[in-house]
């Protein structure tokens, strides 16, 4: 077994920032365990990213394209990469934490008879071996975790390694895959694909998230919110309270049963601070409340507080930015 | 359509965690739930079968003390419940989990569909769904934010399935593996529903009733290790509240703040 292998996700020939720092950490183990970092690109017309994956850090690239493959589906994408992964016996595969990551890790665990290690923020060798730290029970307990036989199988948590820089002087391999793909051999079916964060700061990836709770008191409540985010590049966020009553989409969910997110910075607005609200974001770096009442349990977590009406404050904020020449728009 | 669901009883998200040096977590008086994704496909297989008809049969693999999930997916309107339990299931991943998941499946025989939540709130590693898909040899649809149609007869379905730039509508031919995000309102347990909950006798399938051997189930047989699980540096966070004059002080304030943490 010999070197580590990281799967690059691409969603129309885009790379997730996510996918770029697994190979960021894929670099760090192979240096640890003197071995190659190959990635591995699936897709139609995905060539170009190869190039790229070199200069972040790859030392080879093995690239499978394939009609069958433009869209992620798991079975055509098992197919394809388990028996590259079970022929290499790579040390590792990393790859980002994505709803595709996660299912892709998932169902390689089960063909190749190894285990995956989800949600890894933190990551060594010792003695030879991947050592792997990641939360738990919503991020209330860690757990340090590893893998006792084959390829150790890692899926990374976004923002918590960084994103190599590239270096557009490194070289190194690009190897073309065969594919052999039965179109019918593949069960589901992509009919249609709705777009939903067209132009909009993914919040898994941002570095600032402006949310709403139920103290911006309707959907046009947001409209201020929305302004301070377009100002930082931030994300949009929100409770389940919210969703729930039908101020925002759903995709907007930041908690238990929406999304997880870590940014640097998290300005929570109307937000009271429950539990659910709180579990989803792991790692942030500065929280800062602003909210009328002064007994919210968000202030027990958040660095910066302010007791006010958010309707005048995040306004004042958004103001204040572009006066500093602060502001992106 | 018959349906399986699968649950997992988790600590309360509210509950205060505790972990001892050899590692074991506990919950003090807190409650034990159904875990809150696994509700969402309760309910949307509850829906299901009062359109199409069917059954729909609760699964968990747990101590004997998870039967109080079972009992909830019951009161809520599921037809039947199995716990699947032996002390050699201990230790088990969830690769080896999705082994043992699935030879109960097989062993009820004709089902369409088996669903679950995305993600268990304890272990957050939404791994089974994959894995079990895998070990059934059945397509997974996982992250379903909406079910479009389905067609018994034909035995297909269509659903939306939520990534990160938006939704996938996608066909798979049935029976299918599906994972549930917070797709619908689950619905209260019924009077009805925890009297028939109370008097259900539960049966226990064990390994030996699944055709596992010793070492396919348990922690000989899975590969993932965790050495050791610990409670998380806690950075002592203590709040500085901004006052002002006016809002534009208060702004300006901030502002000053989260240039020097160097976070904007």
């Amino acid at each position: 077994m010999s070197g580590i292998w990281v799967w690059l996700e691409q969603f129309q020939g885009q790379v997730p920032s996510v996918s770029w720092e697994a190979l960021g950490v894929a670099r760090r183990l192979a240096e640890a365990m003197a071995g190659p970092v190959t990635a591995v690109l699936l897709g139609h017309g995905v060539a170009a990213r190869a190039e790229e994956a070199i200069a972040m850090g790859a030392d080879m690239v093995r690239v499978a394209e394939h009609p069958d493959l433009a869209d992620f589906r798991l079975e055509p994408y098992l197919a394809v990469l388990a028996p590259m992964v079970a022929e290499a016996q790579p040390q590792a595969v990393l790859l980002g934490g994505t709803a595709r990551g996660r299912e892709l890790v998932g169902g390689l665990a089960a063909e190749l008879g190894t285990a995956a290690l989800m949600d890894v923020i933190e990551v060594s060798v010792e003695d030879g071996r991947i050592m792997a730290v990641r939360p738990i029970y919503e991020g209330k307990l860690f757990a340090r975790v590893t893998v006792e036989r084959g390829p150790a199988l890692l899926a990374i948590r976004g923002r918590a390694f960084p994103k190599p820089e590239p270096d557009p002087s490194r070289r190194g391999e690009v190897i073309a895959v065969p594919v052999d793909l039965e179109a019918s051999g593949f069960p589901t079916e992509v009919l249609e694909w709705i777009p939903e964060a067209a132009g909009e700061i993914p919040l898994n990836e941002a570095r600032i998230v402006v949310g709403g709770g139920r103290g911006v008191g309707g959907p046009e409540g947001f409209e201020p919110l929305r302004e301070l985010a377009r100002a930082l590049g931030a994300a949009l966020g929100a409770t389940r309270a919210v969703v729930d009553a039908g101020w925002i989409p759903y995709k907007y969910q930041v908690g238990q049963t929406g999304k997880t997110i870590s940014p640097d910075l998290y300005i929570a607005c109307g937000i009271s601070g429950a539990i659910q609200h709180l579990s989803g974001l792991r790692g942030v770096k500065v929280i800062v409340a602003i909210n009328k009442d002064p007994e919210a349990p968000i202030f027990k977590v958040a660095r910066y507080g302010v007791v006010d009406d958010l309707f005048k404050i995040v306004p004042a904020l958004t103001a204040e930015l572009r006066r500093r020449g602060l502001a992106k728009v | 359509m018959n349906i399986v669901v699968l649950v997992k009883q988790t600590p309360d998200t509210a509950a205060n965690l505790t972990v001892d040096a050899s590692g074991r977590v506990s919950w003090g008086d807190a409650p034990l739930i159904v875990n809150p994704w696994d509700e969402f496909a309760i309910e949307e297989s509850l829906r299901l079968k009062e359109k199409f008809g069917g059954k729909v049969a609760a699964i968990t693999m747990g101590p004997e003390s998870a039967k109080e999930a079972l009992k909830q997916a019951v009161a809520m309107g599921c037809d039947e419940a199995i716990l699947l339990h032996d002390p050699a299931f201990e230790g088990s991943d969830a690769v080896v989990t999705a082994t043992i998941l699935a030879a109960a499946v097989r062993k009820l025989g004709a089902v369409d569909l088996v669903f679950m939540g995305k993600e268990s709130v304890d272990g957050n590693s939404a791994q089974v769904p994959p894995a079990l898909a895998r070990r059934l040899g059945w397509p997974l649809l996982a992250y379903v934010g909406k079910i479009r149609e389905v067609d018994p007869a034909g035995r297909s379905i269509v659903v939306e399935r939520i990534l990160e730039e938006g939704r996938q509508v996608v066909r798979a031919p049935l029976p299918a593996v599906l994972s549930a995000m917070q797709m619908n309102e689950p619905r209260y347990p019924s009077f009805m529903g925890i009297r028939k909950a109370a008097r259900m006798a539960i049966p226990i399938w064990t390994a030996a009733d699944l055709g596992l051997a010793p070492d396919q189930v348990g922690a000989a047989a899975s590969a993932a290790r965790w050495p050791a699980i610990f409670a998380p540096p806690k950075p002592e966070v203590r709040c500085e509240f901004i006052q002002g004059e006016s809002p534009e002080e208060i702004a300006r304030i901030l502002v000053d703040r989260l240039l020097a943490e160097k976070v904007l």
